[in-house]
């Protein structure tokens, strides 16, 4: 109970904190708005066969990764800036509950830029949002929000020993935009590139979420994000065991 | 020679100063990983789409990404020193406007160029789109055009960096506006009639439909209108942009917002 607390209480403050950034509020919504624009005139001018809406959800699904990957990468090195990281670490709760709905909630905001998307593709591009089954889809974003929010948590841990970190989260937005197969069949892609595209929470999130618009109940998907979700939180906390005893042991938590 | 040392001097500093991203693990990933990254990602929305051919994404998006260095530096020239609080002392020196905000460019052109061509070279190479190699020199000189009118937008949002504070958004913005409207991805004759006219007055619109008429075995003189026009936009932005940034400082001083924008 005292976890579920922390996580709840953990989410809402951080989420509050969030929407207080013009950066994440004006950019976190305009900045995939460019590139769902660009698909959506891509996909309205091409010959392929595909609805529009197939690019507009994934599309849509693009903010919530691009509002997690930055900030994610950065989360360490921002509650270093605040002056906040040695409290959070010495905090009686163990430090993975203090990150975890912290990139939870840099996801959920990533919620503002999927509706923003999905409103831009039907009053500018006439894209209707046809739910084929709605209890699917209502359980597939926030399962995808919860996943991509997961790991975020992990690069937040993995990478905090770097001190420009935003920028290696930064390098993950295309990628991942790519092979989770966002606006990409992953059978347009090389074969070896599948195996990565599983592993990736994103991959079975949109697919959960296309599948509930486009074909029916997808909630093998569903349970794919959510399970994906688990493991990256599991890694994350065995990665913060051993990010925070490393930084105590060398006495570098603090250097930014 | 004080405006030239400058220009060149003053400049170069400037931009090793200002321009956080010269460190390498910022460098490496924001400026040579991702721009290979987004061509990889056209390309495959293209395929999928059915629309253009491989070259027509890698050659426009290795020119668009040049608006990343480009804009985002030239943005940080007014941001950077308010950060490290030394704008007030820049604008209170005697050297002249002219040669101290314009030498802040050449290096700014310089590394927009070079991410270009290696988006350009790396990004072909992975997908496998060939260009005779008697092309490229005419093409490294459209980038270099390209890069110059690019920085020509980034004197712009340096300008209004003088009275806004999230000059990262502006840049931002900037970035997206080019990447839907300067045809990089999008047909220019698939956009609405409307939005056809801004096309025409933006930063590298001409420059990369006149990179892929060079790719396609087009002689330069064919594309020297191409170019004249990609090199006239850079001159009418930057000139817009240095009255602008030279306007805004007479604001900020009048109303003493110097350091808190």
């Amino acid at each position: 109970m005292r976890v579920v607390r922390v996580l709840a209480y953990g989410w809402l403050f951080q989420m509050k904190m969030l929407m207080r950034s013009s950066f994440n509020s004006w950019l976190g919504v305009l900045y995939p708005l460019f590139f769902a624009t660009v698909a959506f005139f891509m996909f309205r001018a091409g010959s392929d066969s595909k609805p529009l809406l197939y690019a507009s959800l994934g599309a849509a699904v693009m903010g919530i990764w691009s509002n997690t990957a930055t900030p994610a990468g950065n989360a360490m090195a921002q509650q270093r800036w605040h002056g906040t990281l040695e409290l959070e670490v010495a905090a009686p709760v163990h430090f993975a509950l203090v990150l975890l709905p912290l990139t939870i909630a840099m996801a959920t905001i990533g919620i503002y830029s999927m509706i923003a998307t999905l409103l831009w593709g039907w009053l500018a591009f006439g894209i209707d949002l046809h739910i084929t089954d709605p209890l699917a889809f209502v359980l597939a974003v926030p399962a995808t929000v919860v996943s991509i929010g997961a790991l975020g948590f992990v690069l937040a841990v993995a990478f905090v020993r770097f001190r420009q970190a935003w920028a290696l989260g930064n390098m993950l937005e295309y990628p991942v935009w790519l092979i989770a197969g966002f606006l990409v069949p992953l059978s347009l892609l090389p074969a070896w590139v599948r195996p990565i595209s599983w592993i990736l929470a994103p991959t079975w999130g949109i697919r959960a979420i296309r599948g509930a618009a486009l074909a029916g109940p997808s909630y093998g998907a569903i349970g794919m994000a959510l399970a994906l979700g688990a493991a990256y939180v599991a890694i994350g906390v065995l990665l913060v065991h051993r990010a925070l005893d490393a930084a105590r042991d060398r006495g570098t938590l603090s250097l930014t | 020679m004080t405006s030239a040392r400058v220009f060149f001097v003053g400049g170069l500093i400037s931009f090793r100063a200002l321009f956080s991203w010269l460190n390498p693990w910022v460098y490496i990933p924001s400026l040579l990983v991702a721009p290979v990254f987004q061509i990889l990602l056209f390309v495959y929305i293209g395929r999928s789409a059915q629309l253009e051919s491989d070259s027509f994404y890698v050659i426009g998006n290795g020119l668009q990404y040049a608006a990343i260095p480009c804009v985002f530096a030239m943005a940080n020239t007014i941001a950077g020193e308010r950060n490290q609080q030394t704008l007030g002392y820049v604008l209170i020196t005697p050297a002249r406007r002219l040669p101290l905000f314009l030498g802040r460019a050449v290096p700014v052109v310089t590394n927009g160029f070079f991410v270009a061509v290696f988006s350009l070279v790396v990004g072909g190479a992975i997908v496998g789109v060939h260009i005779d190699g008697s092309a490229y020199p005419p093409i490294a000189f459209v980038i270099a055009v390209s890069a110059f009118a690019c920085t020509g937008l980034g004197l712009i949002a340096a300008g209004l960096g003088l009275i806004a504070r999230e000059t990262a958004v502006l840049s931002n913005i900037f970035f997206g506006a080019l990447l839907i409207l300067s045809g990089a991805n999008v047909p220019l004759d698939s956009l609405p009639g409307w939005l056809r006219p801004v096309s025409d007055v933006i930063p590298l619109t001409h420059g990369i439909a006149a990179a892929r008429k060079l790719a396609a075995g087009e002689s330069f003189t064919a594309v020297l209108g191409l170019v004249a026009a990609e090199a006239l936009i850079g001159v009418v932005y930057a000139g817009l942009g240095y009255t602008l940034i030279r306007g805004t400082e007479t604001i900020s001083r009048r109303r003493a917002t110097l350091e808190r924008a």
